[in-house]
């Protein structure tokens, strides 16, 4: 039986604006079910190669495929893409309910109010589902964030810093839903500054730095040592500054 | 979950409605834009001297030259809605083409500009004491095309200008030489109707109106990709 | 690497060599022509010679914003910084071309026509040109990042040509509704064969003049683009 297909794959992934180049050649894979931790000091490329992934950019030199699909080109290897960021990517004068229910039209969902209404409840803000979101706390915000990109159940999730603003509860509640996803075959990508948090999750840990991988670990134990993890990380960073 | 994407007019259809639905729940800025245009319509009532050109003869251009300066106030905030938040990205990850996030605008804001006119060709009949019912139906068909042509380009160059510097003096900038034969147009073939001249007087200009509509809708839309790459 | 696909060559031509000194005797030669070597027009007196400079200044203009357009599609079709260069340079020559013609035309009216300004065809249609080009620049100058700024002003560029048919119709369609109430309209000389000369003189010269400049121009902004890349 053959390895599975890649479901996220980067090729010599290049990106340059202007002079600088954000990201300066990346390559890994990865299957359905994997996920990987994305560690790196600010400014190494990990926002921008979760960009490239998600075909927000354009590359300079390389390839992102998703499914075996470049997405930026083909719309509706979109659909299966999920991208999480620390804005909200909402609307303000919309209530959640309304900004779930335009992503889950936008998506081609078959009954995007009954969708609308589930998705709140899976991240508990379902209280306050019909303000509108601009007069939530940024906490409850980024729980609707969550909840709107969830509510197309993305195969391929892309976290930028998923936990910044989220308070105990609503870590747990999304640290659950990651997990879920994962063991239904989702692949997940989560850049995060908490170590510990990204190591739990995940089946890969990278570390970038000035646009490339430092470092691209696949763990193969069921345990991992996080502090020992943290502590090479640290020394790996601190040299480069 | 298997589920059938929307095509580039459902799409579109779609983000129309959610910047119709943003419209609605906040007001000001076609509140903003409906003063700014009643007041241009006063505003050049003063400025009028009735002995050296009748109001048939001026209102029309007062109102296209007005309505276009608000057009350009109103359009501003068609693409900052989405920069707030970078809820833009969240359009650009969804497997929509690009094109229907253009037109989907462009849909909502040639209501916006229409629900502003429904109320300034009223006004406008109201201040320079024109027949009401004449002004309606032949100002109104020239107001649709007007705003089709005003609209289209002043979408895709607000979605320039919210990227530069200089946003709100580059939309007015760029934007000003492409109304020209959109105001050049509707103010002669209005001029006209509503004198009750012959309609055939009317349909050179009403026909350059078409064509200007057909071209630069197609031109901006496929242009549209090309501004929203990184 | 800078540019998209063209590579930075490792050093710039000089911006003013013999050849851009050459076209400037050119027009200079051309200039001298005019006053010293041509004859006057009977109805029109002195007032006519501007009409040398100010055609060929605006048959620069067109083909400038010829350029401009062209580029602008190569642009977005291939990704070649050159063309993008290119479209700058000729931009601003355009520019200039475009405010020669708008200065020398009421010099060239005024004794003729009585009158400083007037909304005739080819002002108008240069005045409008002088519009766009002004902001297709300001658009230049209002984005530092270079592929942004490439692909913004190609969208303007292209736009922009589209917009041209119409202004002009609608410039003419309004030019014989409103004819000029001025009576004595000269129509363009026919030109007897030293004026004739004079004008081939002229626009060669003119067009040879802003070809070089074009090319200083484009020389700079490689050099730019040298300094940049070495800081």
């Amino acid at each position: 039986m053959s390895a599975p297909a890649p479901t996220v794959q980067a090729a010599a992934l290049r990106k340059e604006f202007g002079r600088r180049a954000a990201v300066s050649g990346v390559d890994f894979d990865l299957a359905a079910g994997d996920c990987l931790a994305l560690f790196g000091p600010n400014g190494a490329g990990k926002t921008t190669l979760l960009r490239l992934i998600a075909g927000l950019l354009k590359p300079t030199a390389g390839s992102a495929l998703v499914n075996g699909v470049d997405v930026r080109r083909e719309r509706a290897g979109r659909a299966a893409v999920g991208l999480i960021s620390h804005q909200s990517m909402l609307y303000a004068p919309l209530t959640a309910r309304e900004n779930v229910e335009f992503t889950a039209r936008l998506y081609g969902l078959d009954d995007p109010r009954a969708a609308a209404g589930a998705a709140p409840e899976s991240m508990g803000v379902a209280s306050r589902a019909d303000v509108p979101v601009r007069t939530l706390s940024r906490g409850l915000q980024q729980r609707v964030s969550v909840a709107r990109v969830l509510v197309h159940a993305p195969s391929v999730l892309l976290l930028d810093e998923p936990y910044s603003g989220l308070d105990e509860g609503g870590a747990h509640a999304l640290t659950d839903l990651l997990t879920t996803l994962r063991a239904s075959g989702a692949t997940l990508i989560v850049v995060t500054h908490n170590v510990a948090e990204g190591l739990a999750l995940a089946s890969h840990a990278a570390v970038m730095m000035e646009g490339r991988f430092a470092r691209f670990d696949r763990r193969d134990g069921a345990s991992v040592d996080a502090p020992r993890y943290a502590a090479e990380y640290r020394e790996l960073t601190s040299h480069a500054s | 979950m298997p589920a059938e994407t929307p095509g580039l007019f459902a799409a579109a259809w779609i983000v129309a409605r959610k910047d119709l639905a943003i419209e609605l729940r906040t007001r000001s800025a076609f509140l903003s834009v409906l003063v700014f245009t009643l007041l241009g319509l006063v505003t050049f009532f003063f400025a009028w001297d009735p002995t050296a050109a009748s109001a048939l003869d001026l209102a029309p251009g007062v109102l296209w030259v007005t309505f276009t300066f608000a057009g350009l106030l109103g359009l501003h905030r068609s693409f900052g809605v989405e920069m707030q938040d970078r809820a833009m990205d969240a359009l650009l990850v969804a497997p929509v083409a690009r094109e229907s996030i253009y037109l989907g605008k462009a849909i909502a804001n040639t209501v916006f500009v229409l629900a502003v006119l429904l109320v300034a060709v009223p006004a406008l009949a109201l201040f320079y004491n024109l027949p009401l019912l004449r002004t309606l139906t032949t100002l109104g068909p020239v107001a649709v095309l007007a705003a089709v042509g005003l609209v289209s380009i002043g979408t895709l160059f607000s979605s320039m200008a919210v990227n530069t510097r200089l946003a709100e003096l580059l939309l007015p900038m760029l934007s000003l030489p492409f109304f020209v034969p959109i105001v050049l147009a509707s103010a002669q073939a209005s001029t006209r109707l509503l004198a009750g001249r012959p309609f055939d007087e009317a349909v050179p200009w009403l026909k350059i109106l078409l064509a200007f509509d057909i071209v630069f809708v197609l031109a901006c839309t496929v242009a549209f990709p090309f501004t929203i790459e990184e | 690497m800078t540019s998209p696909t063209h590579s930075l060559p490792p050093t710039s031509r000089p911006l003013f060599d013999g050849l851009f000194f050459l076209a400037v005797f050119g027009v200079l030669g051309a200039v001298v022509r005019i006053v010293f070597f041509t004859p006057y027009e009977l109805a029109q007196g002195a007032a006519q010679k501007i009409y040398y400079i100010h055609v060929a200044a605006a048959l620069s203009a067109y083909l400038a914003l010829a350029v401009v357009a062209t580029t602008s599609i190569v642009f977005l079709w291939l990704r070649d910084a050159r063309a993008d260069r290119l479209a700058e340079s000729a931009g601003e020559v355009a520019l200039l071309c475009t405010t020669v013609v708008l200065t020398t035309g009421p010099f060239w009216g005024k004794p003729i026509w009585g009158t400083w300004w007037t909304w005739d065809a080819r002002l108008t249609l240069t005045l409008f040109l002088w519009f766009i080009t002004a902001s297709y620049l300001v658009l230049r100058g209002a984005i530092d990042e270079p592929m942004m700024r490439a692909r913004y002003s190609s969208v303007l560029g292209i736009l922009a040509a589209l917009l041209i048919p119409f202004i002009h119709l609608s410039v003419y369609m309004f030019r014989t509704l409103h004819p000029d109430p001025i009576v004595l309209k000269p129509d363009r000389p026919s030109l007897p064969p030293e004026m004739l000369l004079t004008f081939v003189i002229s626009v060669l010269a003119f067009l040879f003049f802003c070809f070089m400049l074009v090319r200083a121009r484009y020389r700079l902004a490689l050099l730019r683009e040298l300094a940049e890349e070495a800081t």
